[in-house]
């Protein structure tokens, strides 16, 4: 067993020896705890991460901590990166975080978050006119519920996840009411259901997940996001209130403890370069949720063939 | 008002109660049909009103973390950290010799010195732990429990959980143990804690997490430090309780002999309840593992990461495997514990001197199968880890279920859905919704009144009006009345159920099995196949929480039944009662006062589960303390938290004074 090992952590050092050279010193011994959340698509960004920190010499540790509450622990150092915090669902604590200044924004991921109302593909027969949003109001019934009759029924995501969604149907006077499902696995629990039984449903769903790859559909197409929609109650349609238009597609942003720089310099920096885009990340994000692959495999795979463009950030 | 409490004259009493009562309620229904015009106030709190507590609280948690110090020695952070370093020093050894192994450095780095237990040998080890605390059944159960866990792929994670529960139920044993004790010797004590442990065990978890993780860091060891304050309450009730039930002969031979008061305790009383203490243990044992996926939110990872995980995916054939994973690992721990606690002493050998295997031949075995499974696993590693390859797993057949039943009976399931959630949940939570809260507040001081006194009914109203105040009384009623349904459903399945198990003894050890498995699996795993039937919403909400909350209506329905005094049930049959008669005449009168802590406990339990509720997206007070959580808001939390644990006070109260009363109106009271 030690007799393996060893061979191992040889091979490990003499493929770090040979692909970067002068890079096996690094600033500081101590683990870089990176978090894992519950989605795959996180796992996967923060497991690429850490191979290549590990590949670069550093000392890795992953620690399993809830999205919004690891920021108790991002302030303090006791956790040191956070790979995905998407703008609309963690934009709010991000800023609370970095206004403290003890947490600091890495920079974008090169992922885009698309989030939006969405219905499956077979809804389109029942609702001619879509994906227009104006076609919603004409056949809010096909998408109501007993509870909800005569209005449509949404399901929103979780009230934490915020994305004004209650102020959008009121500022675009539609015949919706807004349910917000307590958690993500809820909302695709439904989703799931009604696609089962080609059911109406229209709900919230986001990019990238698996969800968009496995049910053909589409997003409803409100007004575009602007700035000023969100401010400036005159935009829009309706003058009187803000919010008649689309969700913003936000960035998706890595985040860290303010010491993490002074600490780990090179890996600061990698962390900073660490780029990819989301149909890569789909294509992840399905083979491991869709297809039973393994995280740490797709991982590993992911590594295998992109060697020059991790070893660029490393430089 | 009169001093004369109800119990010294119930007869006097009975009437002028039921007149009052008549006449308040004419004047509510009045004001609450007519009101509203004229006292606005009364139905929304108006906004200058509200309590600004919750921005107290938050600022001197703050405080708290960034200025607080022990005489300029040490901060509050710095103490409470050097806390979790204690408590992170056998965690890491126990997660050392069942998952990690021994190893020199930290993270990716760390090189493996010794290997963990390989599941061979913890198997034999349960194995032989069941064989010496009873008999081969028992090794056979527990190996089984955790043969399951190395089959079904789910060991890494198993061995995770099972450190931190190892850790945290001593702990939460022996603190639960050391104050019950000290409450039973100090009567001021005893007064100072009861609030305390009704707070720690209504209060939600999620509003105390967030304190939690920033004063003892991100950690296992954080999780362990909730888990312990959730799991330790009942310790302490039971030890109480177990105390005082000591028979006074056996005290007073302590006394005759000559004990001093340290003897006393831990000599003659301590081991004298050693039973009832088991019980305590089997909770403390039930509540750390029902803490494991709240626990995996903060860093314990584990079992409960992989069901959240799992579900997350939609994967529910793996979130039911991870989460009986969890059920077997309970169901292993209690009955082992139960055995060790119940085990006779050994007999006092007189005979030849015994070699070494002889005294300890079980231990030896042990050793020497840790020994021989580690060696072998470096020749082999299968012999290390469950080879991956042969795992089992139900892979897509729990989603196939599920898919079958939604698209063969949704439509059944939604009609009966809509029927009730039409003509029952949505009139009753409208009324709830309307009434004024000042008329509230006045029938709780009245019900308190009447029930036991002025006391009770000043408590009830003061913490009402704490709830009034701080501007969540909607959210309140919405909780009362998702609450309330369910504990009205769970009781009209629960009760009978019980009164089967009772009256039935193979129904009793199938209805024992389910009520484990329904205490310990978590509720998240069945939730999202409700959801799928059912949609997210109350009524979903309110099978999660029956599912949970029916537990105890049927446990004390039953332990009520069964523990009706023998003569009275021969009286009945002497004097000619059909068995029917026996039940309903003499049985379930004498076991009301037993049923109605049921209930109660039943109302306790519903409370609890409103944190797991807002995650499928009800508008109660448990989405108010999920928001908070999430929005790190320490204040917001603590408020939120504390109107949960009020209202469960007020219930608890009401119906414990109820249960009093007819207990002495049966001539039951002590």
């Amino acid at each position: 067993m030690k007799y393996k090992l060893t061979g191992l952590i040889a091979g490990i050092a003499s493929v770090t020896a040979l692909s970067l050279p002068g890079l096996a010193d690094v600033e500081s011994k101590d683990p870089i705890k990176l978090t894992l959340h519950d989605w795959t698509g996180q796992f996967i960004t923060t497991r690429i991460m850490g191979s290549v920190l590990k590949k670069a010499g550093y000392n890795i540790k992953y620690v399993q901590a809830d999205y919004i509450a690891q920021f108790a622990g991002l302030k303090t150092g006791d956790l040191d990166v956070a790979m995905e915090i998407w703008e609309t669902t963690g934009r709010e604590a991000m800023d609370a975080a970095t206004k403290t200044g003890k947490v600091v924004n890495v920079g974008e991921t090169g992922m885009k978050a698309i989030e939006e109302w969405w219905y499956p593909s077979y809804m389109k027969e029942k609702c001619p006119g879509l994906p227009d949003w104006k076609a919603l109001n004409k056949c809010a019934e096909a998408f109501s519920t007993p509870e909800t009759a005569p209005k449509g029924r949404y399901l929103g995501g979780p009230v934490t996840w915020g994305g004004f969604d209650d102020e959008r149907v009121e500022a675009l006077g539609m015949d919706f009411e807004v349910v917000h499902a307590g958690t993500d696995a809820a909302l695709f629990a439904e989703l799931e259901s009604a696609y089962q039984r080609k059911a109406p449903v229209l709900l919230w769903v986001y990019a990238p997940h698996w969800a968009p790859s496995k049910y053909k559909g589409e997003w409803v197409q409100f007004p575009k996001y602007t700035a000023e929609c969100y401010n400036d109650p005159k935009w829009g349609t309706n003058k009187d209130a803000k919010y008649d238009c689309g969700k913003p597609r936000g960035p998706i942003w890595k985040v860290a403890w303010a010491g993490v720089q002074k600490k780990w310099p090179g890996a600061y920096k990698a962390i900073q370069k660490f780029n990819i885009n989301n149909d890569e990340m789909g294509a992840m994000v399905g083979a491991v949720d869709l297809d039973g692959k393994k995280v740490e495999d797709v991982v590993a795979d992911w590594m295998k063939k992109n060697q020059d463009r991790w070893q660029s950030w490393l430089k | 008002m009169n001093q004369i409490s109800p119990q010294q004259k119930p007869a006097l009493w009975q009437r002028p109660m039921l007149v009052v009562w008549t006449i308040s309620l004419f004047i509510l229904t009045i004001f609450w049909l007519f009101g509203k015009p004229y006292l606005a106030w009364a139905f929304k709190l108006p906004r200058g009103w509200q309590s600004r507590l919750r921005y107290h609280i938050s600022d001197a948690a703050n405080w708290l973390l960034d200025d607080a110090s022990f005489f300029g020695l040490f901060t509050f952070t710095e103490f409470t950290r050097s806390i979790a370093a204690i408590v992170a020093v056998p965690y890491d050894f126990v997660l050392s010799i069942i998952s990690t192994g021994f190893l020199e450095g930290v993270g990716s780095d760390a090189i493996q010195l010794l290997p963990p237990l390989s599941w061979i040998a913890v198997i034999f080890l349960v194995f032989a732990l069941g064989r010496y605390a009873r008999d081969w059944k028992l090794a056979m159960l527990a190996a089984g429990c955790f043969s399951y866990l190395a089959i079904f792929g789910q060991w890494h994670s198993s061995m995770i959980t099972l450190a931190s529960i190892i850790i945290a139920v001593p702990i939460g044993v022996g603190f639960g143990l050391m104050l019950g004790i000290f409450s039973y010797r100090f009567w001021w004590f005893d007064r100072a804690i009861s609030p305390i442990l009704d707070l720690m065990q209504t209060v939600p978890v999620f509003a105390y997490l967030v304190p939690i993780l920033v004063f003892f860091g991100f950690s296992p060891v954080a999780a362990i430090i909730a888990t312990v304050i959730y799991a330790t309450p009942p310790m302490v009730r039971i030890t109480i309780l177990a105390l005082k039930q000591v028979p006074s002969e056996l005290t007073d031979l302590g006394n005759m002999v000559g004990c001093t008061g340290h003897q006393q305790m831990w000599k003659v009383m301590i081991p004298s309840a050693s039973e009832s203490l088991m019980v305590g243990v089997n909770q403390v044992i039930m509540l750390s593992l029902n803490m494991v996926i709240i626990a995996s939110m903060i860093g314990a990872g584990g079992l409960g990461a992989d069901v959240l995980a799992s579900l997350r995916r939609l994967d529910i054939g793996a979130g039911i495997e991870a989460g009986l994973a969890i059920v077997v690992l309970a169901i292993a721990l209690d009955r082992l514990s139960q055995a060790l606690a119940h085990r006779p002493p050994d007999p006092h050998y007189t005979g030849p001197k015994r070699s070494l295997l002889q005294r300890y031949p079980y231990s030896l075995a042990g050793l020497a199968v840790v020994i021989i499974s580690g060696l072998a696993g470096l020749v082999w590693a299968g012999f290390q880890r469950w080879p991956e390859a042969w795992s089992l797993t139900t892979g897509k057949s729990a989603n196939e279920i599920v898919k079958f039943i939604n698209i063969n009976f949704y439509d059944q399931l939604d009609a009966v859905k809509t029927a009730l959630l039409l003509n029952v949940l949505i009139p009753f939570k409208r009324f709830l919704l309307s009434l004024p809260w000042p008329g509230v507040i006045a029938l709780l001081g009245l019900a308190g009144f009447s029930l036991k006194g002025w006391r009770l009914a000043v408590l009830c109203m003061l913490l009402g009006l704490f709830i009034v105040f701080t501007g969540l009384w909607p959210k309140a009623m919405i909780t009362v009345y998702l609450c309330g349904i369910s504990v009205i459903i769970a009781s009209l399945i629960g009760i009978p159920i019980g009164i089967m198990a009772a009256e039935w003894k193979p129904a009793w050890n199938i209805t024992q099995l389910i009520i484990d498995t329904l205490q310990t699996l978590p509720s998240f795993v069945y939730l999202m196949p409700v959801v799928m039937l059912f949609r997210v919403g109350d009524f979903t909400a309110m099978i999660a929480v029956v599912a949970y909350a029916i537990v105890p209506a049927i446990r004390y329905t039953s332990h009520g039944l069964k523990h009706v005094s023998e003569d009275l049930i021969e009286a009945g049959v002497v004097s000619g009662c059909t068995p029917l008669q026996l039940l309903t005449k003499i049985k379930l009168k004498l076991a009301l006062p037993e049923i109605m802590l049921g209930i109660n406990q039943t109302i306790m339990l519903a409370l609890s589960m409103l944190v797991i509720t807002a995650l499928v997206g009800t508008r109660d007070l448990g989405q108010e303390v999920y928001i908070a959580l999430t929005k790190g808001d320490i204040g917001r939390g603590a408020i939120a938290g504390l109107c949960i644990a009020f209202i469960a006070i007020i219930a608890d109260r009401l119906i414990t004074a109820g249960a009093d009363r007819i207990k002495t109106r049966l001539g039951l009271a002590k």
